[in-house]
């Protein structure tokens, strides 16, 4: 075997085996941190800087002929359509102006009960308005970016509704950009209260985009197909009584422990172009401090699963 | 035609750093147009692809250092997790390092499914993680691979005739 130990001319560095184990080793290690630790946020922010640059180009690329298409055909948009759409647009209005002096009456109404109840004001939330710029090119997951990021004062954890309901919730945030994680991805947890009952319970996402399953509720749970669910507020997370989902089907089955229940989330979680992200929920009160153990140790069970 | 293209021995311009840089530049951005839904599942990873044909074609130019490279800046692209698209980038280039002289063995007809295997184990090595961290598959993310598979033909008849001197040989 001695004889046939090869002489190299050339020095070419260590084989390509050899760099193969040391990049494999090398990104398990980086996912490793990732996953545990997301120390690596601070390189991702560096290196997402030029990358997004050249991603929205890309996308301005190949959609702008679609924008320009679309532009044309609005210039060739005849009057007559214009003027039934002026129409329609008129006679929503009255519709809702008049859904609007009810509302104001009723929030009158509201307020006095509040102080009579002496509760605590709910504040209006500030509310931003963002674009979404593109989908993620993962089939894995379901995420979506915004326009707006750390410049505009978006934060991690912030939620994201349309005009219709609860979308999702800010995961990441890049200088211009966030990344929000939709309710509908895989696991991912909202806490929620039936607005018929009361009955509080934890909505799941699927990983389908058009359902939501609520889990762990007994067979015996008052829930009827056509509920609507809304945020209960009490994770701290979530503002209270935004709008989520809708039951769509029940399958009560005696042979498991728990009721299968099917929803559809309410708002156009795919179909939307313009989100809204609030910011400034209030605080809640601090947990008092003889509670704090069993709590501590439930909140971290019920974390939400990492986006 | 097929003696034309079918070997790498024809003479042809050296493989200029610039072009390659400029090529993989070139897949990345393709791989990041606003693919949805079914499409992005046939997608073919450009990137991947033009990383291969450089890896069988210059293995000593291109080599697993600039495909994890790659792979991070996919990985930062996608938000994947940090070193999920290094890993099958490398393994990929890995494979292209060691089969390309069996490879370029071949005629560049033959030569999809020679390349399909490789590309399907690096395509394996991502969707195991996912697996691995996120519990589940999707199986439809596989069709990207076949359609890679297929895009080779085309894709390394492009870069060849790139590559190849402007003027006839034969000319004085």
């Amino acid at each position: 075997m001695d004889s046939t130990q090869s002489f190299k001319f050339f020095n070419r560095g260590p084989s390509a085996a050899a760099r193969l184990i040391f990049f494999a080793l090398l990104s398990l290690l980086l996912m490793f941190i990732d996953v545990r630790y997301r120390h690596l946020e601070a390189i991702r922010n560096v290196l997402a800087l030029p990358i997004q640059t050249l991603q929205r180009a890309a996308i301005n690329i190949a959609t702008q002929p679609g924008i320009l298409l679309d532009e044309f055909g609005n210039y060739l948009d005849t009057q007559g359509n214009l003027a039934r759409e002026n129409m329609q647009l008129r006679q929503q209005q009255t519709v809702y102006a008049t859904q609007l002096l009810e509302l104001q009456v009723l929030q009158a109404e509201n307020e006095q009960l509040r102080k009579l109840f002496e509760l605590s004001q709910q504040a209006d939330f500030p509310m931003q308005m963002a674009e979404i710029i593109y989908l993620e090119r993962d089939i894995f997951k379901r995420k979506v970016y915004l326009d707006k990021g750390s410049q505009k004062k978006v934060t991690a954890g912030q939620v994201v509704m349309d005009q219709v309901g609860l979308v999702g919730q800010v995961t990441r945030v890049y200088p211009w950009v966030s990344e929000v994680t939709l309710i509908t991805d895989k696991d991912h947890a909202v806490p929620i209260q039936v607005l018929r009952t009361g009955l509080r319970a934890v909505v799941f996402g699927s990983g389908n985009i058009s359902n939501l399953t609520l889990r762990y509720m007994p067979i015996s749970s008052d829930i009827q197909v056509g509920d609507v669910l809304v945020t209960s507020g009490i994770d701290g997370t979530y503002p209270p009584n935004l709008p989520v989902a809708k039951v769509k089907q029940i399958e009560r089955d005696p042979a498991y422990p728990f009721a299968q229940i099917l929803c559809t989330p309410l708002a156009g979680v795919d179909q939307q172009r313009q989100l809204m992200i609030v910011s400034g929920l209030h605080k809640l009160p601090e947990i008092p401090a003889e509670a704090m153990k069993p709590a501590d140790i439930k909140s971290k069970k019920s974390k939400r699963s990492k986006p | 035609m097929s003696e034309q293209f079918s070997k790498d021995q024809e003479f042809l311009l050296p493989a200029n750093t610039t072009f390659i840089v400029l090529s993989i530049f070139a897949g990345l951005m393709l791989n990041w147009l606003p693919w949805q839904g079914l499409w992005l599942a046939l997608r073919p990873d450009f990137a991947a692809l033009i990383l291969l044909y450089w890896c069988t074609h210059k293995p000593h130019r291109i080599g697993i250092g600039i495909a994890f490279f790659i792979g991070i800046v996919a990985d930062v692209a996608d938000s994947s997790l940090f070193g999920q698209h290094a890993l099958s980038y490398s393994v990929l280039a890995f494979g292209g390092i060691m089969l390309h002289r069996r490879i370029q063995m071949f005629d560049v007809r033959e030569q999809p499914l020679q390349v399909f295997p490789l590309l399907l184990t690096s395509y394996a090595v991502y969707a195991s993680i996912h697996w691995i961290i996120g519990g589940k598959i999707a199986w439809e993310f596989f069709l990207g691979c076949l359609t890679s598979a297929l895009l080779w033909l085309p894709l390394s008849i492009l870069l060849q005739t790139m590559r190849r001197t402007r003027t006839d040989p034969n000319e004085l």
